[in-house]
């Protein structure tokens, strides 16, 4: 996977050190249809890796795998080292290192904003609730919502919550963090504000993979951008080649659909 | 949009109906209308007239005061009531120790309606056909009420905790109540079979209320359970008790249950009929919950797991307080006929309640004093369910108050 890594990020002094490596990850639903037909990929330590592809090609069933929210039926994944199996501490182990942002937020509308962050470093992480507080509030601050941290999901915009939904996923402190669609179900005017909050997460050189249709943000921020349709990894490239000069004739069909 | 200026974009006014034009839009808006309303407020008051005549000059009323404590609590030993008048004192104190405490947030603890609720509630009290010590004792539980309101608000503004405490008190509390009125320890043991009327209905709905509640919460999440056996036993359960009638399962309890057990081991009848109603209702509360646990979406167990949450924590965080509160309705509306269903308790030979009106009535001194009685127990079952309504609705907008 070598001829993959970019020179044009700089901020990737390790950048030959494995986060996520998926081999050959093939998986059936239920009703026998095949959404995953092999699909292998390298994520390394700090890179912004964009995932795009036509609606039920499989690109969030694939990063769902990542920690373990889907399974799969043949090939494996390891996470940091750690191997995922079937073994539920296994599954929390590696659960506790992956963070993860939903399309629909996922916030839980019973607790406040604050309560929504705090919840697992307390109940998982062990924390005393003051220091969880403390660290909630800095994330908080980071994403831009610290005023509203005692008010209910239900009071804020659709942009808020997805920001509160990375600042919770950021309270475990994890080395990876993974987006599925995060802006897709935001108002226009609200998906500026959620792709400012991951563009200076990347900065921040958090290892991220974004399943995303945003062109823009892939091209500004990706290291790598791969298209996936039909259960397979059809192209990995850098974003310039990847938009201006795509090799795959099922690429430039994509990119003629959406550009 | 342009003649429209942000000034002139209230709301219009909504136009109050005076008395006479309310009428006129609600019952007489056209000749067919008319005639209904004629109709039906003709038949309404004649039904009242009836009523009133009756209340006030066919019914033979003594029936209720000369047997008051009886429906109160049965055979109970007249020169034990102490202990009950204790157990009441407890109860009373603590209900308006966490009225305050929960209160404690809102502008004014007694305002209008609760002033004149409890104005009512003296007077009523102090109308009581019963000796003038019982009827001071009545009053000194309204005044415990308003003393505890008073001093949970002011104590729970300063101490958060006070909550947790009180709830405590609450647990602490069911086994001194049960203490003072069954005996044991210090005091002389009353055998089950002297407790009754209203007292033996409020210990079984309460007791089964309280055991039947864990009991289908953990029902229902078996039934959602990824373990093939622990959901098998959990449908099993609810199908095989939901197809028998709570009558049958009392029986069952009263008649059958002796037969299967060693001839030494004697279950407490009352004990038997809890039992028998905690298991039917635990089968309908267990439906209830599931309602609510699968109106929760996935996403939600999803973004618990992603964080790190086992599968414990995510029910008991996650879904279950947000299944819980969408049940509610259902869960209290469950509480509400299990309260009722108590009443089942007299056909097996219990002396609850209605148990122990039906004995009153059997003495030939109260030969066909139906009406009155019956009405007087009916309106002590609505007292009690309403309150568990308003209560049920109260907690309803408590827990939604900002979420919305």
């Amino acid at each position: 996977m070598t001829q993959y890594q970019t020179e044009t990020s700089p901020a990737e002094p390790m950048a030959s050190e494995p986060m996520i490596i998926a081999r050959d990850v093939e998986k059936w639903y239920d009703n026998n249809f095949h959404v995953l037909r092999g699909v292998s990929l390298t994520v390394n330590k700090g890179e912004v890796l964009v995932v795009m592809g036509p609606s039920g090609s499989g690109k969030s069933t694939f990063i769902r795998t990542f920690n373990a929210l889907e399974t799969y039926q043949k090939g494996s994944i390891e996470v940091d080292g750690i191997k995922l199996s079937h073994d539920l501490k296994n599954i929390e182990t590696i659960r506790r290192e992956v963070g993860m942002v939903f399309q629909q937020f996922n916030l839980f509308p019973h607790l406040t904003v604050l309560k929504n962050v705090t919840l697992a470093p307390i109940w998982v992480r062990r924390w005393p609730k003051a220091k969880a507080e403390e660290v909630a509030m800095q994330l908080l601050e980071r994403v831009g919502i610290l005023e509203q941290a005692q008010k209910f999901p239900g009071q804020l915009s659709g942009g808020q919550q997805q920001r509160v939904a990375i600042a919770r996923a950021l309270a475990m402190q994890p080395k990876i963090m993974l987006f599925d669609e995060p802006t897709s179900a935001l108002d226009p005017e609200m998906v500026r504000e959620v792709l400012d909050v991951m563009r200076s997460l990347a900065s921040s050189g958090m290892t991220m993979v974004v399943v995303t249709h945003e062109v823009g943000f892939a091209r500004e921020v990706a290291d790598r951008v791969v298209l996936m349709a039909d259960g397979l990894l059809v192209e990995e490239a850098t974003p310039e080649e990847f938009f201006n000069n795509p090799r795959e004739e099922r690429t430039k069909k994509f990119l003629s659909q959406i550009l | 949009m342009t003649t429209t200026t942000p000034t002139s974009s209230a709301p219009p006014d909504i136009v109050q109906l005076g008395p006479i034009a309310w009428l006129h839009k609600n019952l007489f808006s056209s000749w067919s209308n008319s005639i209904l309303t004629i109709v039906i407020v003709a038949l309404l008051l004649n039904f009242l007239r009836g009523f009133v005549v009756w209340v006030t000059t066919t019914a033979q009323w003594e029936v209720i005061p000369l047997n008051l404590p009886r429906f109160m609590v049965g055979l109970y030993p007249a020169n034990q009531y102490w202990r009950i008048w204790i157990a009441f004192g407890i109860i009373t104190a603590l209900a308006g120790l966490s009225w305050g405490v929960l209160a404690r947030q809102t502008a004014k603890l007694f305002s209008l309606p609760v002033l004149i609720g409890i104005g009512a509630s003296c007077v009523f009290m102090a109308l009581v056909p019963v000796p003038p010590l019982y009827r001071l004792m009545l009053l000194a539980g309204v005044a415990l009420v308003v003393a505890g309101a008073w001093v949970g608000r002011q104590a729970g503004r300063k101490l958060p905790a006070l909550g947790r405490w009180v709830s405590l008190a609450w647990f602490v509390s069911f086994f001194v109540v049960l203490w003072l009125i069954g005996g044991g320890l210090f005091l002389r043991n009353v055998s089950s079979n002297d407790w009754g009327g209203l007292m033996l209905t409020l210990i079984a709905a309460i007791v089964s209320i309280v055991l039947c509640f864990p009991a289908g919460v953990v029902l229902a999440l078996g039934r959602q359970s990824s373990l093939p056996v622990v959901r098998w036993f959990s449908v099993l359960y609810i199908e095989l008790i939901r197809g028998i009638p709570l009558i049958a399962i009392l029986f069952m309890g009263q008649v059958m249950l002796p037969l299967f057990l060693s001839p030494g081991a004697r279950v407490d009848r009352i004990l038997r009929a809890i039992v028998g109603l905690t298991l039917f209702s635990a089968a309908y509360l267990a439906e209830n919950v599931r309602g609510g646990l699968q109106a929760i979406p996935r996403g939600q167990t999803e973004a618990a797991n992603a964080l790190g949450l086992n599968t414990p924590l995510t029910v008991g965080l996650v879904v279950l307080p947000q299944a819980l509160k969408i049940s509610i309705p259902a869960i209290v509306g469950q509480f509400i006929s299990l309260f009722q269903d108590t009443t089942l308790l007299a056909v097996v030979g219990l002396v609850e309640l209605l148990g122990i009106s039906r004995s009153i009535l059997a003495n030939p001194q109260f030969l066909g004093r139906y009406a009155e009685v019956y009405l007087f127990i009916g309106i002590i079952y609505w007292v009690f369910c309403y309150t568990m309504s308003i209560a049920s609705r109260r907690l309803e907008r408590q827990l939604n108050a900002g979420q919305r």
